[in-house]
Formats: C-alpha cells, sequence, structure tokens
C-alpha cells in the first residue's frame, strides 16, 4: 500500500493466559467517497482500508471489516489471550487489494 | 420538524410509485384535503431515508430476528467536538469465544456501516476501541451475534457540533 505508516503497540511480555491489550495504527486518508473535489465539483472517488486481520501463529485471532465511517490514520485497540509464544502479524487490506503488513514476537511465560 | 407517516400517507405514495394515478383520480379516492396533504406532507427524504438505510443493514444482520437489550457496553462521549474522529469503545460482556461478532452503524451517517468485528476466543474479552467519523447528531447502534445465535443490541445518542463528513 503507498504511502502507510503501520505501528502497532504490543507487551514484549505476557504471562499465560493473561489477557492483554494490543494497539494498532496505520496512516491512511480513508476517502470515504463523499467529499467533492473544490475545483471540478466531481466526488473524490472513495479508497479505505476495508479489512484487518491480526493472526497469531499464522491463524486467524481478530477481524475487523471498515466501512468509510472509520476515521482517517485508523486506531483499533483489542484485546488478546494466548497460551504459548509466538508470532503475532498485522494485515490491513484496502479496496483495491493492495496490502500492508506489520508482525511482532510475543513471550508468553509460565 | 419530523414528520411521521401516516398509514394514509404510506398508501397514497404507495399507490403513487406502483401505478400512475391521476390527481383527478386520487381526489376522487381520497378527498382534496388528502391529496393537497400529498403535495407537502409526505415525510421529508432524509429522515425516511435514513430510517430505511439504518434498519435494512440491521435485518441483514439479525435476518429479523429480535435483538435483546444488555451484554453491550457501548462507550461513546455525549458531544462530540469534532464529527472526524470521535474515540469509541464497545464491549461485549463476557468470554470473547461466546461472541461471534460486533455490528456497529451511525443512524445518520450519509451510510449507516460503521464496522463489524469478528472475535475469536484468543481474543480474550470481546473489547474493541477506535475513532469513528460521523456526519451529524445520530445513535450509534450495535449489535452482538452471539455463538449460541442470540441477538443483543445497544443504541447510544451522540451530539455532533462539527460533522465529520468533510470538503
Amino acid at each position: 500500500m503507498a504511502k502507510t505508516k503501520a505501528r502497532v503497540k504490543v507487551p514484549k511480555s505476557v504471562n499465560k493466559g493473561e489477557v492483554f491489550q494490543v494497539k494498532t495504527l496505520i496512516s491512511h486518508k480513508m476517502e470515504t467517497g463523499q467529499r467533492k473535489n473544490k475545483k471540478t465539483g466531481k466526488i473524490i472517488p472513495r479508497m479505505i482500508i476495508n479489512k484487518f486481520v491480526c493472526q497469531y501463529n499464522g491463524k486467524d485471532a481478530f477481524v475487523a471489516d471498515w466501512h468509510p465511517a472509520m476515521s482517517a490514520n485508523p486506531y483499533m485497540a483489542f484485546y488478546l489471550k494466548v497460551g504459548e509464544s509466538g508470532n503475532l502479524d498485522f494485515i490491513w487490506t484496502d479496496d483495491k487489494g493492495n496490502v500492508s503488513k506489520k508482525s511482532a514476537k510475543l513471550n508468553v511465560t509460565g | 420538524m419530523v414528520k411521521i407517516e401516516t398509514k394514509e400517507n404510506k398508501m397514497i405514495r404507495k399507490t403513487l410509485e406502483t401505478r400512475q394515478v391521476g390527481r383527478r383520480e386520487m381526489i376522487a379516492m381520497f378527498g382534496a384535503g388528502a391529496v393537497a396533504a400529498m403535495g407537502i406532507g409526505l415525510i421529508p427524504r432524509d429522515a425516511a431515508a435514513d430510517a430505511k438505510a439504518v434498519d435494512a443493514a440491521i435485518m441483514k444482520v439479525t435476518g429479523g430476528k429480535s435483538a435483546k437489550p444488555g451484554k453491550i457496553n457501548l462507550d461513546l462521549p455525549q458531544i462530540a467536538e469534532n464529527g472526524s474522529t470521535v474515540p469509541i469503545t464497545v464491549e461485549v460482556e463476557g468470554d470473547a469465544g461466546s461472541v461471534k461478532a460486533l455490528h456497529l452503524w451511525a443512524d445518520k451517517n450519509p451510510r449507516p456501516d460503521v464496522a463489524s468485528f469478528h472475535f475469536t476466543p484468543m481474543n480474550g474479552i470481546a473489547k474493541v476501541s477506535t475513532r469513528i467519523r460521523l456526519s451529524k447528531t445520530q445513535n450509534i447502534v450495535a449489535v452482538a451475534e452471539m455463538s449460541d445465535g442470540a441477538l443483543y443490541m445497544a443504541k447510544s445518542e451522540i451530539k455532533v457540533t462539527i460533522g465529520g463528513c468533510g470538503g
């Protein structure tokens, strides 16, 4: 995806079975398709990220479908609870199918 | 002022929509008063369109099955200073494994759909925070689809001072 910067905040280490928060943020205009070009009067076409997926060790842990009512530079925080150390993958997909990805390692103790 | 469509107006409107009925015919059927009222009295498109859009969207999820109140905590400011970015936190009580999906709508936005969240047991709790765009004062509606098929609904009004559609 052009010109997008993604950030995720995941604790470095959690206890087994502990519920912890994950924060995600990606820079994106999230053009709603409602705005008009002030000079030409034409509608600026919709272009948004419409899907967010969080995978843990390759398995879908959380999926979100986004619509144009999501704010620009979409922020989303959610929670996870896992039993073993592993790899988190965050995947954002836009209307055209372009993909942005971010990964983080999670250490689970106990 | 929002006019509620009376049964009579609805009948009149449906008749006009489904077949060409002349004005004289209408007066004969419904009386001059009603026909005059039709010219002015049909509900403003805004309110009708909004109500239909969000109800249709909710129907897609519920399939007409009724959603009970409860289980959902919808956390929104009472007043949004900036409609472009309104913080919202929604939680469905219980283990995330018991929740299949959580849907959000804004009933007076140009389009009511806001987002849908699909939880798995790996979430632990079914709680999400995000930021949304609201065009004007309206209700946020949340429906939770539980794994056992039950449906829950919550609604919260939010006043929006500056609308978030931009341009």
